[in-house]
């Protein structure tokens, strides 16, 4: 196997060699917001979760690739992120789980990478200075720079209409959820990730829906709860969404994970802000406010809502221990609620997925009260 | 949640002396306990028999008891303490049996007594038997090997026929899996349950169905009082199920589930450590995994702190023994900084961005007669660890720091043997666990051996497989390199693989300075990352260091003077957690004085390791290449001259990487000193001018020279390898016979250069043999002492052996102060001491050893490091040699050190006391049943316990009751004397008849003793002779509860060897000398006499 020597240049003209991994990408440059993250398991749901749209992703863990993919742990039909950076991609992965390698699912989605790269020093600069735009490949070093330059990052740009679903699709709800009556939840794919949908459809039946639908479309299908979804990107971008969200508001349940916990942060009339370089790891720790409790928690995420701007008859829920930032919020009058981590893991581990508990008791305490 | 305030003082249980399966981990864990409880404002109570732990400094604790760990012991120190709880889960497997008994005899975890903290008797019971602990593990709908229990041979025979072989077999309450064996069939099975059932204190063994060959993962657990759960890491075995996790390669993080796996793990550790109900603290969660279809079943969980848990902590930064403790008293997770970022709480999971590697170290070399392949048993005594940024890297380095002789994987001078293998052996060896097995998988790789084949022979998974096969193909490619002309790419390729400077010399047939000055020249250097718990996310507060080849250093030096200290590596027979202990108390005290500290170690059970004992540190591998990486990286941070390096307190390790550094660097007493000491012409010649005897003798190269050297000394002649540690090879030689045929084994070993004694030392003829006269009857002397620059001389502590020369230092009793010698040959040795100090130029520590015939006092030799006794002349009289030491080494003088309290007025420059210390030695023979126990100059003991008392007899009683061996009073004691010993052993069986045992004897040993009027109860056959039973039917039936069997001559002899054999499998006492017998029974008459009395060093040295 022969090497292609390639390199990573940052924004801030520092430069990494490496060498190029997965698929080509034109004229040998691919570029993107440069993010961290720190999962040990779990990079082929990382790599094909939606909301790293726009990104490329550096994992920490030096080794990737050991236990190949395989067809269950996508996290959307396809990959949208904009490269992968790696220390040590495996030649051979081993698993029992394994159908391929992730060197060919990243060549079959046109998903380019590079491999043999100072991890950890690029984790630092990014730590120090922020996400930064990047670009990689086989170019000169000159190109790269250039390119690196012009990338204008993930700040302005409406991700959410490169990743949501085209048209609407509805996905039944499984065996357990039939014992105990069937409920309709439409869900809105700022970028959903499978996991979610799969403990949604726990629940009931799940209708999917693009991120513009509109408030009226979505109430003329009389759900009994609606999502908000995960996403790529700044919530400031989508306010379509937060309008709609805004309308559907004391009409129906809502819960709201990651992007969809921001936009109904905007819609209650809170503030969202940029974090220095976010958070995207395994093993943030969050504190349920009420209980106490602490929650290992999965996270990807740039902006969080300011909890200073949380207006009356909006609870804070949940804290990130780490930083302090908000994790959760509660609209009890409007029966809303919503975490900025990731309760489905998918990554990660399993210590939130009680909220989806939550979001079906507060749909059947509606029921009752209808 | 905050801290208990209805707290004041807590009892902590140590691990005791160092055994196979219990090793310095427990003392890292320990020391880290108390320090947090202190910090806390609790009074602690501590209790640990092991004089060589850092935990037992009287500093570490209000109440430091150095005393057995036995039930009746730690009764007495709860009655006289009265401690409100007890904290039993950072004392290993002993700490808890411990806890388990008090609490069963009422004195603990039950009202108006100690609450039992971290762990209640209900949860470590639930754990630690098996039957319960599977009961419990299905019911929460966890799967677990299918098993059954029995207490009998017959009930293990009906539960294997219910599951079906192979079956393991498991004693119930055991530590580090002894008594656990494999079974294929029903006479395997007989064989080991009957092992097993002997081995389980309560004779119950779980009989489980073999998942041999299946992955094992390991989660290191913790859980607040809140019921907050964390992982803290995750460990893959190299090694499939089948090898104890001890004796396996590990690997953190896991390496190959997916992530779908690994949260379905993590869920079931925690439903496990919350089922159980480990209230606060850390736990083990074992796992299997069949590689073909993903099936999980738990096997084990250990409710405390483990090898893994102090192997977890220094792989992540994350100290789980001190969050442990903070756990038990109260506090929460969220309300525990991680004291690495400061910035985040403790209640998170550690992330890595490196690849930790951990090998184990066996000392199969010392125990002939063992078959060295591995299994459910743990069998190792040490263990190096390292870290790099891949496996292959982190995997090279730690093979290098095993310091086993090898240079890495392979591509070394050791691989020469595996080209005496052919390709089938070469996969039946890859199938069966061994210590070379990683070898010899790498050398099929070579040769073109298919991962697949390698896979089904070795159930290593193939992605570690391939993983090693980067290696081997990297090995061709730079075998086929031009080296001199190697552009920057292929070296930092190289580099990054693993392959050290001394690999590529090995396969470039070049110097290993050349190749790293080449190298250097191209700008591929080694640069050293950072241990920070969140891979980067954060930054890091705690500079806790290892090498990789990669673009950044991380290393930020302050600006005062450097005191670099090497640690003493891995453990291993002769060269233990001792000198650990002296690097820490270096860097205790060199940090007190206002120098930054900087601790180079590989050993991640010890104290040295921790991240919090010195200013930085360095997991790095001890080696010449991997040390000058160190200091180059050290200048680099701060470019001023003030830098010393401490060579002399590690034991032979550092001191063999003397030669290779900068002499002006060596803090201490010259190299050259060091050189006269071991150099035997200089040594003579030292020791004429001084006009102190020696043994007649002289070196030898080969038989002819030692012929002629018995010849003019006479047998007996003591031979040994000059530059060995803990007399390796060391033999007592009685006529020309058996001189040939140990010649004959030294050198056939030293000239194929990949023996044991190749590898430790190189034997050469730069290395000779070294032979002496043996004196007979004599009495062994060590002396620890210090000189400083002035030319001042401490002596720290002169010890007397109980066993005569003969027997290894490192095995034999010894006791402070002196019991027989006169005073006034106590002051020539001490005279012999000083003028030997003078002449050696020493500043810092001098160990001389003599042997005392008569009133004639001969010098054996002298060391000037510090060695394996400073610890325990510290406990023993209160004076902190190591740290009095370390200052002496930097320039302090005595009389400085005395105006600063560290150093006692004394009078004569002798260390005065007025009770009794014993050390005393632990051999690891109850887990080689195989092995003669009898004692020689090859030193076999693991470990050591110290008895301190009033009196001599009762601090041997209490040395041996800390060692395991129960001194009976009743029942019947085997004596069976050669002649040389009868005289004394007439003493030994009346005294034993006047404390109310009966007598048995061997027919000679009897009529002997009849013939001075004492009739012995029964008269025993030797083996084969008459039809009465012999004394090993004697002992398997139990009647037997003492025996003293002392061997003919030097040499083993098969009815001797097959008693000691009978009362080390039946767990009978025994003793093996007539000193150690005749210490014994006066101890017995003494402990008879008057109540047990326990006192703290505190107490005795007025602290």
């Amino acid at each position: 196997m022969s090497v292609r020597e390639a390199a990573l240049v940052l924004a801030d003209g520092s430069v990494f060699e490496g060498e190029a991994i997965g698929a080509e990408p034109p004229a040998g440059v691919a570029s993107g917001e440069v993010v961290f993250n720190t999962v040990l398991s779990g990079y082929q749901e990382v790599i094909t979760d939606p909301s790293y749209a726009g990104q490329m992703i550096t994992f920490t863990n030096p080794h990737i690739g050991n236990y190949g993919v395989n067809g269950t742990d996508f996290e959307a039909r396809r990959p949208f992120c904009r490269g992968v950076v790696v220390r040590d991609l495996a030649r051979r992965h081993s698993s029992w789980r394994a159908e391929s390698d992730l060197d060919g699912l990243l060549r079959r989605f046109g998903i380019p990478g590079i491999g043999g790269v100072d991890t950890r020093r690029l984790t630092r600069r990014i730590r120090d200075h922020g996400a930064l735009p990047g670009a990689f490949g086989t170019a000169s070093e000159a190109t790269l720079r250039a390119a690196a330059q012009q990338e204008p990052g993930t700040d302005g740009i409406d991700l959410v209409a490169q990743v949501t679903t085209a048209e609407p699709y509805v996905v039944e709800r499984t065996r357990d959820a039939e014992r105990d009556g069937a409920r309709r939840i439409v869900a809105y794919d700022f970028g959903i990730k499978h996991t979610i949908l799969r403990h949604l459809a726990r629940a009931g039946t799940v209708e999917v829906v693009p991120a513009s639908t509109p408030a009226a479309d979505v109430l003329a299908r009389e759900p009994d709860g609606v999502f908000l979804s995960n996403g790529p990107g700044d919530p400031a971008m989508v306010s379509y969404a937060v309008d709609a969200v805004r309308q559907l508001l004391g009409h129906v349940p809502v819960f709201g994970i990651c992007l969809g916990h921001q936009l109904l942060g905007l819609a209650l009339g809170a503030d969202t802000v940029k974090l220095p370089f976010g958070h995207h790891g395994g093993n943030h720790p969050v504190q349920d406010l009420r209980s106490g409790r602490i929650e290992i928690t999965s996270q990807n995420h740039n902006f969080v809502v300011d909890a200073a701007t949380l207006p009356a008859g909006v609870q804070a829920t949940h804290v990130n221990l780490n930083d302090g930032v908000c994790e959760g919020l509660h609209a009890p009058g409007l029966r809303a609620f919503g975490v900025q981590h990731h309760p489905e893991a998918g990554p990660g581990p399993h210590d939130s997925r009680y909220l989806f508990e939550t979001f079906r008791r507060l749909i059947d305490e509606q029921d009752a009260t209808r | 949640m905050p801290r208990r305030d209805d707290l004041e003082s807590i009892l902590i249980i140590g691990s005791g002396p160092i055994v196979i399966g219990q090793a310095c981990e427990f003392d890292y864990s320990g020391t880290q306990a108390c320090r947090v409880l202190r910090q806390e404002g609790y009074r602690v109570v501590l209790a640990n028999s092991n004089p060589a732990t850092i935990m037992t400094d009287p500093d570490f604790a209000d109440r430091t008891y150095v005393e057995p760990l036995t039930p009746d012991v730690l009764a007495e120190i709860v009655s006289r303490e009265r401690p409100d709880a007890v904290l039993p889960t950072l004392g290993g497997q002993t700490g808890l049996n411990l806890a388990m008994d008090l609490y069963r005899a009422g004195l603990v975890g039950r009202p108006g007594t100690p609450e039992l903290i971290g762990a209640n008797a209900e949860a470590i019971e639930t754990a630690e038997d098996r039957e319960r602990f599977k009961q419990a593990m299905v019911e929460i709908g966890l799967a677990v090997p299918p098993s059954g229990i029995a207490h009998s041979l017959e009930g293990a025979l009906t539960v294997a026929d219910e599951i079906g072989l192979p079956v393991i077999v498991r004693p119930a309450f055991i530590l580090g899996g002894k008594g656990t064996g494999l079974a294929g069939t029903r006479d395997e099975l007989r064989r080991i349950a009957a092992a097993g059932l002997a081995a389980s204190p309560i004779g119950e063994i779980l009989i489980e169905r073999s998942i041999a060959g299946w992955k094992e993962f390991e989660l290191e657990v913790m859980r607040d009082r809140a019921d907050n759960c964390v992982v803290i890491c995750s460990i893959e075995n190299v090694d499939p199920m089948g090898v104890h996790t001890g004796d396996s390669i590990t690997v953190a993080p896991a390496q190959t589930l997916t992530d779908v796996e690994y949260q379905q793990m993590r869920d079931a550790a925690f439903a496990c450590i919350r089922r159980v109900g480990v209230e606060t603290g850390g736990s083990n969660v074992q796992f299997a995994v069949d590689p073909r279809h993903g099936e999980q079943v738990i096997i084990e969980m250990n409710p405390r702190v483990s090898r893994s848990s102090a192997l977890a902590s220094k792989a992540t930064g994350f100290p789980i023994a001190k969050i442990a403790a903070k756990l038990a008293v109260g506090y929460t997770l969220d309300e525990i900084p991680n004291d690495i970022t400061r910035k985040t709480p403790a209640s998170f999971e550690p992330t890595i961005d490196y690849v930790v590697t951990k090998v184990p170290r066996w000392a199969f070399e010392k125990l002939p007669g063992t078959s060295g392949v591995l299994g459910t048993q743990m069998q190792s005594v040490g263990e190096a660890m390292a870290i790099g940024r891949t496996f292959p890297e982190s995997l090279q380095k730690a093979l290098r720091s095993l310091e086993t002789g090898r240079a890495g994987l392979n591509a070394d001078p050791g691989e020469a043997v595996y080209a005496l293998l052919n390709d089938d052996e070469l996969l039946e060896a890859a199938a069966r666990p061994t210590p070379e097995r990683i070898f010899h998988v790498a050398e099929g790789l070579r040769r073109g051996i298919g991962i697949e084949d390698l896979c089904a022979a070795s159930r290593i998974d193939a992605w570690f497989l391939d993983q090693i096969a980067r290696i081997v193909e990297e090995r061709a490619v730079l075998e086929a390199a031009v080296w001199r002309d190697l552009p920057r790419a292929a070296w930092r390729r190289a580099k990054q693989l693993g392959f050290s400077d001394a690999q590529l010399a090995h396969l470039w047939g070049a110097s290993e300075d050349e190749v790293r000055a080449t190298r250097l020249a191209t700008g591929v250097r080694a640069t050293f990352k950072t241990v920070d718990t969140c891979a980067a996310e954060f930054a890091a507060e705690t500079p806790y260091h290892y090498s990789t080849y990669e673009d950044e250093d991380e290393v930020r030096a302050g600006g005062r003077p450097r005191a670099i200290i090497l640690g003493s590596g891995p453990n291993r027979i002769g060269q233990g957690i001792e000198f650990d202990y002296c690097c820490v108390h270096a860097s205790f005290a060199l940090r007190a004085a206002g120098y930054e500290t900087v601790m180079v170690n590989c050993n991640p059970e010890t104290v040295s390791t921790d991240y919090d004992t010195s200013d930085r540190l360095y997991f790095e591998p001890l080696t010449h290449e991997d040390v000058l990486n160190v200091l180059d990286a050290e200048r680099a941070a701060s470019p001023t001259d003030d830098v010393q390096v401490i060579v002399t307190l590690g034991g032979q390790t550092p001191l063999k990487l003397a030669s290779g550094l900068p002499v002006e660097l060596i803090a201490g007493t010259p190299p050259a000193s060091i050189d006269v000491a071991e150099d035997r012409e200089k040594w003579n010649a030292l020791c004429a001018r001084l006009q102190i005897p020696q043994p007649p003798g002289g070196t030898a190269t080969s038989l002819e020279q030692a012929l002629e050297i018995t010849r003019r000394v006479g047998f007996p002649v003591l031979v040994r390898p000059s530059y060995v540690l803990g007399g390796r090879a060391m033999q007592i030689v009685d006529d020309e016979g058996q001189l040939k045929e140990v010649m004959a084994g030294l050198y056939g070993l030293g000239l194929v250069g990949f023996g044991s004694l190749g590898r430790e030392g190189g034997l050469s003829a730069e290395r000779p043999v070294l032979v002496d006269r043996f004196l007979e009857d004599a009495v062994e002397v060590d002396v620890d002492a210090i000189r400083d620059r002035t030319g001042e001389v401490l002596i720290g502590g002169v010890m007397e052996h109980v066993e005569e020369a003969g027997v290894h230092s490192g095995d034999s009793a010894c006791a402070i102060p002196p019991q027989t010698l006169q005073l006034w040959v106590v002051e020539v040795i001490q005279a012999y001491t000083r003028a030997i100090a003078d002449a050696l130029d020493v500043v810092g520590l001098l160990n001389v050893q003599y042997a005392v015939q008569g009133n004639q006092v001969y010098v054996i030799e002298a060391n000037p490091r510090a060695s394996r006794t400073v610890p325990f002349v510290a406990k023993a009289t209160g004076v902190p040699l190591a740290k009095v030491a370390s200052r002496v080494m930097v320039g302090a003088t005595l009389a400085e050190l005395r105006g600063e309290g560290l150093v006692p007025e004394v009078t004569g420059g002798q260390v005065a006391v007025d009770h009794v210390a014993v050390k005393e030695a632990v051999l690891p023979f109850s887990r080689f049943p195989e092995v003669d126990t009898t004692l020689g100059p090859e030193m076999r003991s693991t470990g050591e316990v110290m008895g301190i008392d009033s009196t001599f007899g009762l601090a041997f009683h209490k040395a041996e009751t800390a060692a395991g061996t129960v001194l009976p009073d009743r029942g019947l004691a085997f004596l069976s004397l050669n002649d040389g010993d009868k005289p004394a052993g007439l003493v030994v069986a009346t005294r034993l008849r006047e404390l109310g045992l009966g007598v048995a004897a061997t027919r000679g040993t009897a009529a002997y003793l009849a013939r001075y009027g004492l009739d012995v109860d029964l008269v025993v056959d030797k083996l084969g002779d008459g039809d009465g039973p012999t004394a090993v039917d004697l002992i398997a039936s139990g009647e037997v509860t003492f025996v003293v069997n002392t061997p003919q001559g030097s040499g083993p002899r098969s009815d001797g060897s097959s008693i000691r054999q009978a009362a080390n499998v039946h767990r009978v006492s025994a003793v093996t000398t007539v000193e150690a017998a005749l210490a014994a029974v006066h101890g017995m008459a003494e402990r008879a006499a008057q109540p047990l009395r326990v006192r703290s060093l505190q107490e005795y040295h007025g602290g």
